[in-house]
This record gives C-alpha cells, structure tokens and sequence, in this order.
C-alpha cells in the first residue's frame, strides 16, 4: 500500500510541483514581475540601506552622533514641526476641499474636460507654479495691483516669501492630485445606495453623514496619507515662495543644507532618515484609524 | 402584527410624461391604483416602465402631467419626503450597515426612539423570515436573504406605496418562484398598494391584479391577467402574451367573424381591432394550434423540442412563413402535419404599426 503510494507520488513529482504552485497562482506569467522587483530593489531599497548605513558612519563621534546632533539643535529639530505646519494643514485642506467638490462634480456630464483642467497644474510640476505665483501675487503683481486699484488696500499685503506663499502654492499643486482620487472614490459609491436613502426618509445631508461619508472614509485616508507625504517633502515652492532661512525652513532644506553646503553626506543622511520616520509615523497613525472604518466595498452586494 | 401600509384611497397618475432630451421615455401615463392593490408594469426593456417607476419614487422628475395621492399632489416632493417604500433591482442595500440597521435606516429618519426602532425592524425581520441573521452585513448573506432584507427594509416605515423595480431579476430560478409567493404573501399581510416593474410576462401574470402593457413609453393595455391572456388589445400585447405566432395576412369579412389568409389556407378568426385595409396581422398562441388530419392549414416540421408533456414544435407553412405549435406525439424534422385553430382563439388586428 505505501509502497505503490510512494511509486505514484515519485512519478508524479514533476506534476505535483507544477499543481502546488497552479494552486498559488503562480505560473510563467508571474516571472514578469521580476523587472520591477529589480527596479524596486535597485533604485529603492538599496539606496534606503546605503542612506542609513551612511547615516550611522558620522565624520566625527559615535555611530549615533548625527541624531544626537539632530535633535540637540533647535535650528535643525524644529525642521520637523515646521514641516508638519505647513504639510498638516495643507493636507487637510485639499482633502476637506475636495469631497464637496467632487460630490458636485461627478454629476456633471462634462467631467472629462474639467478633470483634464485639473490635471495641468500636476504636470506643471511645482517650479513653474512657484514663478507664477511670484509674479501674480507678488508686491508688484496683479493681485496687489488690482486690489489697491480699486482701494481695497492701501499697500501691498505680503503673499510670497512667508508662511502663506508655500501654504497657497501647496493648495495649487496638491488639490488637484486630491481631488481626482476623492472622485474615483465617490463614483465608486452606487449612486442606488443614495436613492435607497431618499426613499427611506434620508435628506441630503443625512445620506452623506450615514451613507457616502462612511463608506468613503477608507478611501479619504488613503488619500491623506498621499497627500501628506507629497507635502510634506516639500522643498521648490518652500526655497522659492518661502522664507527659506525662517518659518518655512523646511526638514529637506536642512538636508540638503547638510549636503549641499556642509558637505557631510552623512549628516544628510540622517536627516532623510528622520524626514522618513516621521512621515512613516503619521502615516501609520492615519492607517491604525482604519481599522475602526467600513473596508468592504462601496457597491450594493450582488448587482 | 403591527406594520400595516398608512391608509390612502387611491393613487392616481395623471398624464405623467417624461422627456431625456428629445427622447420621449414616457408619454402621457393615466393610471389609479388603490389601496391593497398589486399592480405589474410589464414590458420590454425601453418601454419606460422604470422610468415610471422612478418618476413615482421621485428620482426622477416629471416632464409635464401630475401624481395625486387621494387629493396632495406629490409629483412636486422629494423623494425622502413622499414615504413610498422602495425594493430596489440591486437591493441598494447599505453595505456598511448590519441587517438590523439597514431595515431600521428609515425609522431613524423619522426620528423615532429606539425601543421603537428595535420592536418595528424585529417584526419586519419576522415577516421576511431573517429575525437570526439580524447582525449580519449584507455581504455575508446570500442574494435571496439580501432581497428580503430588502424587502423588510421598504416595508417597515409603513409605507401606502411599496415600489419594486425588477427585484427577483438577480436570483436563479428556484429561488425567484420562492421569493414571487413571499411578496404576494407580504403584500396581502401590509396591505399596502405595489407596483411592480417586470419584463416577465409569467411573473406579471402570476403575481397582479392588473397588469399594465407598456412599449415605447405608452400604456397598451391595461387590464386583469386573464384579460391580457385571453383578449391582448393591442398585436404587440398579444407578441408579449405569448402570442408566438404573429402572422401578417389579408382578411375578408364574413358576418360577425372574419376570414384570414394563413399559411395559404383560409380559416375563421375572431376581429379585436378593425380591419378597414383588408390587410391584418393574426395572433395564435402555440399552444392552441392543434394537430388534425382534417386541419386547413399544412405544415412541415422543422424541429421538436421534448418538454415533458408535449413537444414544442416549430415548421414551415405552404406559403415559407414560420409557425410555431406543440404537439402531443413525437414528431421529426421533415415530417408533413395539419393544423387547426378553434376561430375563438385566432385574434384578428389591424396592421398598423407592424
């Protein structure tokens, strides 16, 4: 009995292993992730650990003296909290901007070419952004002219070269990324779930509060951590509309002070690694508040 | 049993028309529906039958015409603000809520305590049959448990109008002869009016007491089903019927019946519309030709399909045209047969519009 049981399990060895891995999905086709696991591994992961063994070699001290260094110096730790400043409030923004937005728009039959009017100002990249509003809202610019034309102001307000320049082109270039992602997530909700709660009783306000909100909060987060994490690497708009030596000092103008200017790459280093950790931090913080939230999908079971 | 439909008289629909853009989805729609009354739109997909429906619930609003319940009229309300219970094609249900809170939504619309709340949605779970899965997500139950739930969650705010827009479409046949004798039941138990949108002629027929036959956004017909099945008003009411063979002929008239051309031969038939042109379309049901020696009309046989108690059959007149029959024998592909009718049940229309 054993024996002939061992006879027919060696002579289907060959098949056996090709239905163990039939039964993990995997075949040929899964080989065709190799490249981008090697691009990943090479452009990703390895400069990760090359940075953080570069981090713990320091030029002089210990292997920890640059975080000692980091977070003994208020002109380098309060990078940190002027960067959560701007890229907290700024997140929250786009993303509370964008829900009534898109709830508006997603009825609108001519989404494509507004959409399309959305996207411009991602490809536009944050550079050319930080120009134009150099020039528009500068002491100089239209808006100040404008305003003091018509006597609404006696002299330029000061919107560039502060706290409010990087915040507004912050709003510029990262709505539009948050918008689109909260309008795939509201289409994504069937719009059967908000006549069903018409019909039940439910107003407009009372069918987002029970109905679209929760089943869009999943989606809201996934779109504050991106937002986040885009913001809070700022580093053109708060060198270009900011005040680069003050409040809007930024944690990657002090990296690349540390490279660029002191030349210790090591320093750098440990800077990036620390801009890394935080932003892991609140990500997670966002992601831990999942778990109290709805994550099935948003359509109307069977359909 | 305290969930019962709140009392109204009649429903009456008044030239209800509908326009997308200069496409007419619904023309001009007179219907009453009273209390306690099951009522079946029925037709084909286009036919405006959800578009009424949904003009109804209020998603959708009127282009000209007006709906009165007894004397407010609503056609002017919200949806939240009408009370109309709604089952919806694909349940709608909320996917982030249990089952009890789903079939309680409504009632915490309403503002109502929730000892209310929990006594109301326990007895609509009751009358479903799903009083255990109360804590469940919709997800984990299966399609029929998510058309009850469905069902319990349009019923428990105690509604004058259940609305119901092809709920048993999704569910595999066993399950929608099933869930068809619960609606019937929980109709009766509520007595509330439904209206109920099909395509499926069995279900309309098995399921209302009228049936209202729509096709390009017109009333056909309206009437009891033995009416439809029996007297089709109109040639498309009868293609819809069950009326396979639709055949286009000329007819003569000869005293209170009348002669047509079918297949080559001349038979008596029975005039529903006029025939002022001598040309008519005749309407037989398959099941009513009968196989006779001495039949007039001659037929060749194509194909026989068992159906257990008699073979539907399909076969070539004298003359090419295509009719369709059943007969109790076997039969085979080219085999000759002859046909007869009983003139009661060869309807007679005109040829407008075909």
């Amino acid at each position: 009995m054993t024996a002939t049981a061992d006879n027919s399990r060696a002579a289907d060895s060959g098949a056996t292993l090709s239905r163990w891995l039939a039964q993990r999905e995997l075949d040929r086709v899964t080989l065709l992730v190799i490249p981008a696991v090697a691009f990943i591994i090479l452009l990703f992961v390895y400069p990760f650990f090359y940075g953080l063994v570069l981090s713990l070699q320091p030029k002089t001290g210990d292997w920890l003296a640059n975080y000692r260094k980091f977070f003994s110096d208020p002109w380098l730790y309060n990078t940190i909290t002027t960067t959560l400043a701007l890229a907290i409030p700024s997140t929250i923004i786009n993303v509370a901007l964008s829900v009534p937005i898109a709830m508006r728009v997603r009825r609108l039959h001519r989404r494509r070419i507004l959409t399309t009017i959305l996207v411009v100002p991602i490809t536009l990249g944050t550079v050319l952004i930080a120009e134009g509003l150099l020039n528009y809202l500068g002491p100089q610019g239209w808006f100040n002219r404008a305003l003091m034309f018509f006597g609404v102001i006696g002299s330029p307000v000061r919107l560039v070269h502060n706290y409010t320049g990087v915040m507004l082109s912050l709003i510029i270039s990262g709505f539009p990324f948050a918008f689109l992602l909260t309008l795939s997530y509201i289409t994504g909700v069937d719009p059967s779930l908000e006549q069903a709660g018409a019909t039940l009783g439910a107003n407009a306000r009372a069918r987002f509060r029970h109905i679209i909100l929760p089943l869009l909060a999943q989606g809201l987060a996934i779109n504050i951590c991106l937002s986040f994490v885009q913001t809070f690497s700022v580093f053109p708009s708060a060198v270009l509309l900011g005040e680069p030596a003050g409040a809007t000092r930024v944690i990657s103008i002090a990296a690349y002070q540390a490279a660029y200017e002191a030349y210790d790459a090591s320093m750098a280093s440990a800077i990036a690694m620390i801009m890394g950790a935080v932003q892991l931090l609140i990500v997670a913080a966002i992601l831990a508040t999942r778990s109290f939230l709805y994550r099935g999908s948003a359509g109307s079971g069977k359909g | 049993m305290t969930i019962a439909a709140r009392d109204f008289r009649e429903l009456r629909l008044e030239g209800m028309s509908r326009n997308f853009g200069t496409v007419n989805a619904l023309k001009d729609v007179t219907l009453g529906v009273k209390r306690g009354e099951f009522v079946a739109l029925l037709g084909p997909s286009g036919c405006g039958k959800s578009t009424a429906l949904n003009c109804l619930a209020g998603l959708l609003t009127l282009t000209s015409g007006s709906i009165w319940l007894d004397k407010t009229r609503i056609d002017e309300l919200k949806p939240e603000l009408r009370g109309f219970g709604m089952v919806f094609q694909n349940y709608a249900l909320f996917p982030h809520m249990s089952v009890r809170r789903n079939v309680g939504f409504g009632l915490k619309m309403q503002g109502l305590p929730k000892a209310d709340i929990d006594r109301k949605v326990n007895e609509a779970l009751n009358i479903v049959r799903l009083a255990n899965q109360a804590e469940k997500l919709p997800g984990q139950l299966s399609g029929g448990q998510q058309q009850r739930v469905a069902i319990a969650r349009a019923i428990v705010i105690e509604p004058p109008l259940v609305l119901m827009d092809e709920p048993l479409s999704n569910l595999d046949a066993k399950l929608r002869l099933e869930m068809r004798a619960e609606i019937r039941r929980i109709h009766d138990l509520i007595g509330s009016a439904t209206i109920y949108v099909t395509h499926d002629q069995e279900e309309a027929l098995s399921l209302a007491d009228r049936i209202v036959v729509m096709r390009d956004g017109e009333v056909r017909q309206v009437g009891t089903s033995e009416q439809l099945y029996i007297t089709p008003a109109h040639a498309d009411v009868a293609d819809f019927m069950g009326y396979r063979n639709i055949i286009k002929s000329t007819a003569t008239p000869a005293g209170g019946k009348i002669r047509v051309k079918v297949g080559g031969a001349e038979i008596d038939a029975t005039p529903i519309e006029p025939v002022t042109s001598g040309k008519a379309v005749v309407a037989i049901r398959p099941d009513e030709l009968h196989v006779d020696p001495n039949g007039p009309i001659a037929v060749t046989v194509d194909s026989a399909q068992y159906h257990g108690h008699d073979f539907y059959c399909s076969g070539k007149m004298a003359d090419g045209t295509e009719i369709y029959f059943r007969s109790p024998a076997r039969t085979k592909r080219g085999d000759t047969l002859r046909l007869k009718v009983d003139p009661a049940r060869a309807l007679v229309y005109g040829d407008q519009g075909q």
